[in-house]
């Protein structure tokens, strides 16, 4: 255990001087306030305003943001230190594997949900200074459902840095993901399959598979219980599910998706050559 | 103490190492020499377990790969190429030591006698620090730590003559209780820090042979070297091993440390023709001392 605090606490520190890291948290921070300003919380759309209608912009823009953000500065850990040669010497000290890379792991995780977490924190405090109400149940669930995604990109990009023997092809790798991730969404590709009238078994069945996709629609449900938003897709999903019950598997699916991932990327890591 | 049993490794089908067997006792201090390419750094990450290999290797007993921490707590590493690390040298020894469950102090008590200023440099990045530097604290946290192995590539080869000296007198006082291995492709680089020597080429080994040697690891020779013309170059080399000119015009005079000698021995070679006299004499009051 102390191994694995020291790994994470080194990783941690590494991270928090780096470039990626001031413009990650300056975007996610940043975001919060930008949208304060825009006065975001002031105005009424579609029913939804105050707080609740910022949080909902924020997580969407989230869901977009922070898969990419977090794969392309989590497959630079392994693959970045065995591609500059930092293997040889610090994995010869007596630190096990397991706690090098959970470690890093856990350590990495912490420092790319920080930001995210402070700017959802600075929203409740924003919104209780100026007297705006705060819907502190959904943000409890948009915390959580923001720890499931982050964790399983996180799971998903350590194990694509564990195969990767470059950064350039483990950049490439995730960017890849990513984008395919992206591309099956309701807002595009999944959409299209409705309108060509593909079994709606296998669109649904993407967009079950999809964690972007689980957590979007799990970010709507909070705010649009009845999903009115999706359409008749939401029959299927409140018929099998019921709203608690999908929100349930948005923060578990993805979570355990990103834990499969990571011991993937664990296993791949312990079996091979380290530098 | 340490096996390896016909270990061979494959490098996208090119063997690295070929059938390698070794067999190496408490208190050898082995020289591992051989050109680029040998196979010397390769078999070090097998004995560090950072390498997947055919034949087995064995650190008392036990397997590096599988029984990782039991065999590293025991071996205390100095790699040839320092690591680029960007963390700040305070940070580098406190989890090393952390790691190794040992005294930060005591890596930078090591390091503070090799002539590093830790105090200075403490907040400065690993990798800013020149070839020196890092080479003095990575030694400093090898001998710093209780370890059983001294395992080291090219260790001397960034270091000043006086701090080639203190390493020299640190490797000695380990000497009795230490395994020691030291990688370099040329011998005279280790020749007298050694007691053993083992020759890689292209993967296998070609010499494995005992040496004894009689200069004692923390020895000092007084050195007299007269030129027959002054010649800046000569002049500049002696400078840099901290000679200075003695009482006749062309005569310097200096210490070398023991292990060294040969190493200063080549230097002299190279300007054999400006050399007019040459006197190498044990230093006897540090003979005195040791005695």
């Amino acid at each position: 255990m102390k191994n694995l605090l020291l790994t994470a606490r080194l990783d941690m520190s590494e991270s928090l001087r780096s470039k990626w890291f001031s413009l990650y948290a300056i975007i996610f921070g940043g975001l919060i306030v930008v949208l304060f300003l825009s006065g975001v919380s002031d105005s009424r759309v579609m029913g939804f305003t105050g707080l609740s209608r910022l949080l909902l912009i924020y997580i969407q823009i989230c869901m977009a943001l922070l898969p990419v953000f977090i794969l392309l500065t989590t497959v630079r850990s392994v693959a970045g230190d065995r591609e500059a040669g930092v293997f040889e010497y610090l994995l010869s000290l007596p630190v096990p594997l397991s706690a090098w890379f959970w470690g890093k792991t856990f350590g990495r995780f912490a420092v790319v949900f920080l930001p995210v977490l402070g700017a959802m924190v600075l929203a409740a405090v924003w919104g209780m200074v100026k007297g705006i109400e705060v819907p502190w149940a959904s943000l409890g669930l948009y915390v959580a459902l923001l720890i499931s995604l982050a964790w399983c990109f996180l799971g998903i990009g350590m194990m694509i840095s564990s195969m990767a023997r470059s950064i350039d092809i483990a950049q490439g790798a995730a960017f890849l993901v990513w984008l395919l991730l992206l591309m099956f969404m309701d807002l595009i590709l999944l959409g299209l399959m409705v309108k060509a009238s593909w079994p709606p078994e296998i669109v649904i069945g993407i967009s079950l598979v999809n964690p972007m996709q689980v957590f979007r629609t799990a970010a709507l449900v909070l705010f649009d219980p009845a999903l009115m938003i999706m359409g008749p897709a939401a029959f299927v999903i409140l018929d099998n599910f019921g709203t608690e019950g999908f929100v349930s598997f948005a923060i578990v699916y993805p979570a355990v998706l990103g834990t499969i991932a990571a011991s993937l990327g664990y296993l791949i890591f312990r079996r091979g050559d380290l530098p | 103490m340490i096996k390896f049993e016909n270990v061979s490794k494959t490098f996208k089908k090119r063997p690295v190492l070929d059938q390698v067997s070794l067999h190496i006792k408490e208190q050898n201090r082995i020289a591992l020499v051989g050109s680029n390419g040998a196979g010397k750094t390769t078999l070090i990450r097998c004995l560090l377990g950072e390498y997947n290999y055919e034949g087995s290797v064995e650190v008392l007993g036990k397997n590096p790969r599988i029984d990782r921490r039991d065999v590293l707590k025991r071996i205390g590493f100095v790699p040839q190429l320092p690591p680029p690390l960007k963390m700040p040298v305070g940070e580098l020894i406190r989890f090393s030591a952390g790691i190794c469950g040992s005294n930060p102090a005591a890596m930078e008590d090591v390091a503070t006698k090799l002539g590093l200023d830790i105090a200075q440099i403490r907040s400065q990045s690993f990798v800013k620090l020149s070839g020196g530097q890092k080479q003095k604290l990575l030694i400093g946290i090898a001998l710093g730590r209780e370890c059983d192995v001294l395992m080291m590539d090219e260790p001397a080869a960034n270091l000043d003559p006086e701090a080639r000296h203190i390493f020299f007198n640190l490797l000695a006082e380990r000497q009795k209780n230490t395994t020691m291995i030291l990688s370099s492709h040329r011998l005279d680089e280790v020749a007298s820090l050694v007691n053993r020597v083992v020759e890689l080429d292209r993967g296998k080994i070609v010499l494995d042979d005992y040496v004894a040697d009689q200069v004692d690891m923390d020895s000092i020779l007084i050195c007299r070297v007269t030129m027959n013309r002054d010649e800046a170059s000569f002049a500049n080399a002696l400078k840099e091993w901290k000679f200075k000119p003695g009482l006749g015009e062309l005569t310097w005079e200096g210490q070398v440390a023991g292990p060294d000698r040969l190493r200063f021995l080549g230097v002299i070679s190279r300007y054999a023709a400006v050399v007019k006299s040459f006197a190498l004499e044990p230093n006897e009051k540090s003979q005195e001392a040791a005695q």
